[in-house]
């Protein structure tokens, strides 16, 4: 008799989870499928018929690639200044006695407990009172911002779980800070680092609301699905948002295909330690 | 030694200082100078002068009362709907999918990685009022008959709860994971039944997920503006609605920094009485 009621209880919560994993994913479904619409006017609401046009020419429309490539070069540029100044902070705040750490836990937090519409307002704000043009720059600098402490926290976590004796060891055999940080530390947290380029990336190539506050005249692909959504998104955007998906995905399994190597490799190095 | 000590302290800051610094000029600053522009008077054409207008406050503070107040029920009522949709959904990856756990948890984040904005238009394309699912919702009487979905209070709390919904699902996973599974079975050993065990040991050890979840969706909506502007309608309009206008449309910008400034200073006073609760370390937790 319990063993009926624990069955239906498994059952009803199978069948819940499913249902809230399939809410995820409708809207999903449908972007990809309206990719494949056949639509004849402007909008593309309802399914017309399957096509296959808006894949082969996902540029067709006016503005789309400039957007896109916009995006990615601020997205490139994000991550790779956000990894800099954020694997920086990450070891000082681990490796490091370091005075005022409340203020700087808070200061690297903070930006992640905003709303973004204050981050993008606080910003456009200062850029106005400084005079300072707004554009591609501008849009950079605010990406970095709030990417940072995403980079900070994730490689942090990485530090927290690496074994302090291997570098001790290398600091014990005549290396150097620099020597231990470049040969020892930073290959350790390599997966670490690269997750949270992942991380920058995907979030700065999304980004929307700071990036409306702070864009001035140049459009990235969010900003460009705005400015179309007032007119009906054209499907070419759901071709580019499909094929980004599909691109996150396979990054995503490379980067665990790294980790599971590297994972090996911390195993092996904790072994020779001993 | 004492050379030592110092260059390990050199090596401190050069590695932090480029990053603080960084966030002090672009993130500490711009808040502050956020409560400057409040202050200032004048319009966009001719300039802002700075005068010390504090009276700004409780002008849009009454002047978008209606949209203040509309920003704390539909984030409140998103959060709740977050909390019911993922609480069972956690607590099944991490007790009951064994080997599906991974990719259970790589199917709640998957989503992240599509523009939310896209989805979003997406929920407009599914919700549009001569769409599928409004005609059939028609048909079976759950809304009149020339009713519509798209445009209400309804659609614009489903969009935000849709939107961040990954937000509550990945700690709450996190604290059910990390729970000593003796624990629960210590529990029935001593007689308790499945239901009082789940309410008096996994329940509360579930607790920091919950205030992290609740915490990491309630922000966030508190500000978003994009599902009120796509889902709903100026009935419908939030606290970021009026900020992104007034800032960006209206040019009023001391308005605009004053209402940003108020909801930024809620948050923080919420963050901080938190803070003092938990501690920082928690708080980080929570956050990350």
């Amino acid at each position: 008799m319990m063993g009926g009621v624990d069955r239906a209880r498994n059952w009803a919560l199978g069948l819940w989870s499913g249902l809230a994993l399939l809410y995820l994913f409708i809207p999903i479904f449908v972007i990809a499928l309206f990719s494949f619409n056949d639509n004849k006017g402007r909008f593309n609401y309802t399914w017309e018929g399957f096509t296959l046009r808006h894949w082969k020419h996902p540029f067709s429309v006016e503005g789309l690639q400039d957007a896109l490539t916009n995006s990615l070069l601020i997205g490139a540029a994000t991550t790779a200044i956000a990894v800099i100044l954020g694997v920086g902070v990450a070891l000082a705040l681990v490796r490091y006695k370091i005075r005022g750490r409340a203020g700087v836990d808070g200061l690297v937090l903070l930006p992640l407990a905003t709303p973004e519409v204050v981050l993008g307002a606080a910003l456009l704000g200062y850029f106005l009172t400084l005079g300072f043009a707004r554009g591609f720059v501008t849009i950079l600098i605010a990406h970095v911002m709030f990417t940072l402490g995403y980079v900070v926290l994730t490689v942090r976590a990485r530090l927290e779980g690496l074994d302090l004796h291997i570098e001790e060891a290398a600091m014990d055999l005549g290396a150097n800070q620099w020597t231990t940080l470049r040969r020892i530390t930073l290959p350790l947290i390599a997966p670490g680092v690269a997750a949270a380029a992942l991380l920058a990336f995907a979030i700065s190539l999304d980004d929307f609301v700071v990036t409306n506050f702070t864009a001035g005249q140049t459009v990235t692909f969010p900003l460009f699905i705005y400015g179309a959504a007032r007119q009906g998104v054209p499907p070419q955007v759901n071709v580019v948002a499909t094929g980004l998906l599909l691109l996150v995905i396979i990054l995503l399994f490379v980067n665990l295909a790294v980790q599971r190597r590297a994972g090996n490799r911390d195993a092996a190095a904790t072994l020779m330690a001993r | 030694m004492k050379g030592l000590e110092r260059r390990r302290r050199t090596m401190a800051y050069t590695l932090l200082g480029p990053g603080i610094l960084f966030l002090l000029i672009f993130f500490a600053i711009p808040l502050v100078n956020q409560l400057w522009v409040s202050l200032m008077e004048g319009n966009a054409d001719d300039g802002f002068d700075p005068k010390w207008n504090w009276s700004v406050y409780p002008d849009s503070i009454s002047k978008y009362s209606d949209q203040l107040i509309r920003s704390v029920e539909y984030a409140g009522l998103a959060t709740i709907f977050c909390l019911i949709i993922a609480f069972p959904l956690a607590y099944f990856m991490a007790f009951k999918a064994g080997r599906f756990k991974n990719a259970m948890l790589l199917l709640v984040i998957l989503p992240f990685f599509t523009s939310s904005l896209v989805r979003t238009v997406a929920w407009q394309t599914i919700l549009t009022d001569d769409g599928w699912v409004v005609h059939r919702m028609q048909d079976i009487g759950m809304i009149a008959n020339d009713g519509r979905v798209l445009a209400t209070r309804t659609a614009v709390i489903a969009g935000i709860t849709y939107n961040f919904l990954p937000f509550m699902v990945l700690p709450l996973y996190v604290s059910l994971e990390k729970i000593d599974r003796r624990l629960i079975e210590a529990a029935t050993d001593l007689y308790a039944n499945r239901v009082t065990a789940f309410r008096k040991v996994t329940l509360p050890l579930s607790l920091p997920g919950v205030f992290s979840g609740t915490l990491l969706v309630f922000i966030p909506a508190l500000g978003d503006y994009i599902n009120a502007q796509l889902l709903g309608s100026p009935q419908q309009y939030m606290v970021g609605n009026v900020i992104q206008s007034q800032y960006l449309i209206v040019r009023d910008y001391p308005v605009a920094a004053a209402l940003s400034f108020v909801l930024m200073a809620a948050i923080l006073i919420g963050i901080f009485i938190y803070a003092r609760a938990l501690g920082t370390k928690q708080l980080r937790e929570a956050i990350a």
